[in-house]
């Protein structure tokens, strides 16, 4: 369709998977979801971001109809989560943080069993074991105890059996937490393959390289949603780039002195260590070579200063201190 | 629209996937009932007999010896030592070693003769009051069947004899009226204490969480998790009636398959107790704690040993909320009194009534479960 976007309450839910507006749940006193609202498009890596205990969790458990809203409405598939909450949960495949399987069944059984409780037919449980089980790279560990698989393939099983009733959208619950890199990674690639026949994914995470690989990526900060976009658009919003700055890495073997050196600077407007090099946000007229002289001059040896694009964490830390910030100045 | 049972299949094979792999824990939860019976079984006798006893013979003619003699065939009175004087009779009961201390006074001989009426004095501990009862019981019965006898002329008939005669348990053997209570008590061990941590260990695991994101309705799982449970609570059942009625030799009067049948309500019960309590745990240690909470009102509340009809009346309406108490007068009422369902059928729907009442208790807690985040 060639038409321009219309307004995000009236677009049309059937390129959405997961729509939710104005969503808001208490807790007794605490608020751990504030407002929120966002869309998910068909076929996206929808990246959800946050520390610890700001409302990841409980929104998934919205959207899933396991946590009653307090406000807002969020349809699902289309369908109103609400209303229609049994019929969302034909639809979804949920994994959660744990990969809430039987330890004491065996890959295949746990694969039956979850085929089992969405009621399919035993020619297509056959089928679909077959595909995940192809898929998923299962095949050498069907009779084995899920207690005796590694973290990687405990993750991997659990994804089959999230998946296993050919759900549209899939909402996983730090998929990544606890397992090795090489998992993390090849977990990673089968997201995007199975992205790739069409399937949604709603993923939560802490890790920022994960959050770069996504491609629509929403920040929230206790219960806040403070970054909503694609991560190359996040990165080009005024707050995290204002107009006139730039941003620059210096790298340095004595970051702890030259971050020191740097923010007496006038021109740098903020700088954060970054291993071995300082990453800076700059006024753009700032004379690169200038600020290296400077630095030589008080003994601090500079390997290198080149221009850097901030990357999706530059993005949150700005948000977050500018929240904070409001929130202080509305407090005040 | 879903039937309120979606899952129950599901659910079902899994849980015995669960109970065929852990057959440690499955056996151990059939053998223990078994020996606990055992134990019980033979440990337990409540008819006193045998009884230390002390005595302090102060006559030693033929007449006080003659009466030592009766109170040692009544088979209550075991006579542990003679004494001679009033300080060790009284010692012997304060140390412990005697229940029964007998003085037969110097002149019990010369009274007895000029009929001036002789009197033996009994010592009695009444720290045991069945041991107390007993031992009282007896005594005055020989002494006045000895009066009678000295009163009576030979052969003359008494005035007033009573006869009684105990129905269905004549001996008054105690696996007979103990061993069927006991059922009910052990029953529970098989039944409340496996579903009891059937749902706590998929809380602990998380994999309740998942559960309740797939379009599993609470009856569907409920229901899925106990039938494996009553089918092993059924077979424990089995078990535990053919021990009792050919190693404990107690024979059952009415119909076994009414008494199998009937017993059906009661495991369906201390199974939904179960499920309850595994609804409101969060760790097996919880879940196991609540467990033997029920333990307890099925032991002294439910006639079990204390006869409910003398119980105060808080007490005695508590009983009727304990399942046990219903089951109790079933399997006692069938096996001792060759009851029938005529008379045992109102136990039956209670107990049926309990269970369904539990079930859906906790099936609602399900239903409203808001996981916290």
């Amino acid at each position: 369709m060639k038409t321009p976007t219309p307004p995000s309450s009236q677009r049309s839910s059937a390129e959405l998977a997961i729509s939710a507006e104005h969503l808001v749940r208490r807790f007794g006193q605490f608020t751990a979801v504030d407002d929120v609202s966002f869309q998910v498009k068909k076929g996206e890596i929808f990246g959800f971001l946050g520390p610890n205990g700001s409302g990841k969790t409980t929104i998934i458990k919205m959207l899933t109809g396991l946590l009653p809203l307090n406000g807002g409405v969020a349809y699902v598939g289309g369908l109103d989560v609400r209303t229609h909450p049994e019929q969302v949960r034909e639809r979804i495949g949920y994994m959660s943080q744990k990969f809430s399987l039987y330890d004491d069944l065996t890959v295949a059984e746990n694969l039956q069993f979850y085929g089992r409780i969405y009621s399919l037919p035993a020619d297509r449980l056959k089928r679909r074991m077959g595909e995940i089980i192809e898929l998923n790279g299962l095949a050498p560990y069907l009779d084995r105890l899920a207690a005796k698989l590694s973290g990687g393939w405990k993750q991997r099983l659990a994804l089959g059996c999230a998946m296993l009733h050919e759900p549209q959208l899939l909402f996983l619950d730090e998929p990544t937490a606890g397992i090795d890199p090489v998992a993390r990674r090849e977990l990673w690639d089968l997201l995007f393959e199975l992205s790739g026949h069409g399937i949604t994914f709603f993923v939560t995470t802490h890790y920022m390289d994960e959050a770069e690989r996504c491609s629509h990526v929403a920040y929230i900060y206790y219960g806040k949603l403070i970054a909503d976009g694609t991560p190359s658009s996040l990165r080009e919003i005024p707050e995290v780039q204002p107009p006139g700055t730039i941003r620059i890495e210096i790298t340095t073997p004595e970051v702890t002195r030259a971050l020191k050196f740097a923010r007496q600077i006038p021109g740098i407007r903020s700088a954060t260590i970054f291993g071995q090099s300082i990453h800076a946000l700059v006024d753009d007229h700032l004379d690169l070579n200038g600020l290296r002289e400077e630095l030589l001059k008080s003994a601090i040896a500079v390997a290198e200063i080149r221009p850097l694009a901030p990357s999706l964490e530059d993005v949150f830390v700005e948000l977050t201190y500018k929240h904070q910030a409001l929130t202080e100045a509305a407090r005040g | 629209m879903a039937s309120p049972f979606r899952g129950f299949g599901a659910i079902f094979y899994k849980e015995t996937l669960h109970v065929r792999r852990d057959f440690g824990t499955l056996f151990f939860s059939l053998i223990i009932p078994l020996l606990q019976m055992v134990l019980l079984g033979f440990g337990i006798d409540t008819n006193v007999r045998n009884v230390n006893t002390v005595i302090y013979n102060a006559d030693g003619r033929r007449e006080s010896r003659e009466l030592i003699d009766r109170l040692k065939n009544s088979d209550t009175f075991h006579v542990m030592r003679y004494v001679q004087n009033d300080h060790d009779l009284n010692d012997t009961i304060v140390a412990g070693r005697a229940r029964v201390g007998i003085k037969i006074p110097v002149d019990y001989s010369d009274r007895l003769l000029h009929q001036t009426g002789a009197q033996v004095l009994v010592l009695i501990d009444g720290s045991d009051s069945s041991v107390a009862g007993q031992a009282i019981n007896v005594t005055t019965a020989i002494g006045l069947d000895e009066s009678l006898k000295r009163v009576l002329q030979d052969r003359a008939p008494m005035a007033v004899e009573m006869r009684p005669k105990l129905l269905f348990n004549p001996d008054s053997r105690s696996p007979n009226f103990f061993l069927p209570g006991l059922t009910a008590i052990l029953l529970l061990n098989v039944t409340t204490f496996l579903t009891a941590f059937a749902i706590v260990r998929e809380k602990e695991r998380g994999t309740l969480e998942q559960l309740f994101v797939t379009p599993v309705r609470p009856f569907g799982l409920l229901l899925g998790k106990i039938l494996p449970y009553f089918a092993i609570g059924f077979f424990e059942l089995c078990l535990i009636l053919t021990f009792m009625r050919f190693v404990f030799r107690v024979p059952i009067h009415g119909s076994v398959f009414l008494l199998a049948f009937l017993s059906l309500p009661y495991i369906f019960v201390s199974l939904s107790l179960g499920i309850l309590i595994s609804s409101k745990a969060n760790s097996q240690g919880e879940a196991m704690q609540m467990a033997f909470l029920t333990i307890l009102p099925s032991v002294f509340f439910s006639g079990y040993i204390f006869p409910r009809e003398t119980m105060p009346w808080f007490f005695h309406a508590i009983s009727y909320l304990v399942p046990a108490s219903y089951f109790i007068n079933i399997t006692r009422g069938v096996i001792l009194r060759g009851a029938t369902l005529a008379h045992l059928w109102r136990d039956a729907l209670a107990l049926f009534a309990i269970g369904t009442f539990l079930l859906v208790v906790a099936a609602r807690r399900f239903q409203n479960k808001a996981i916290s985040a």
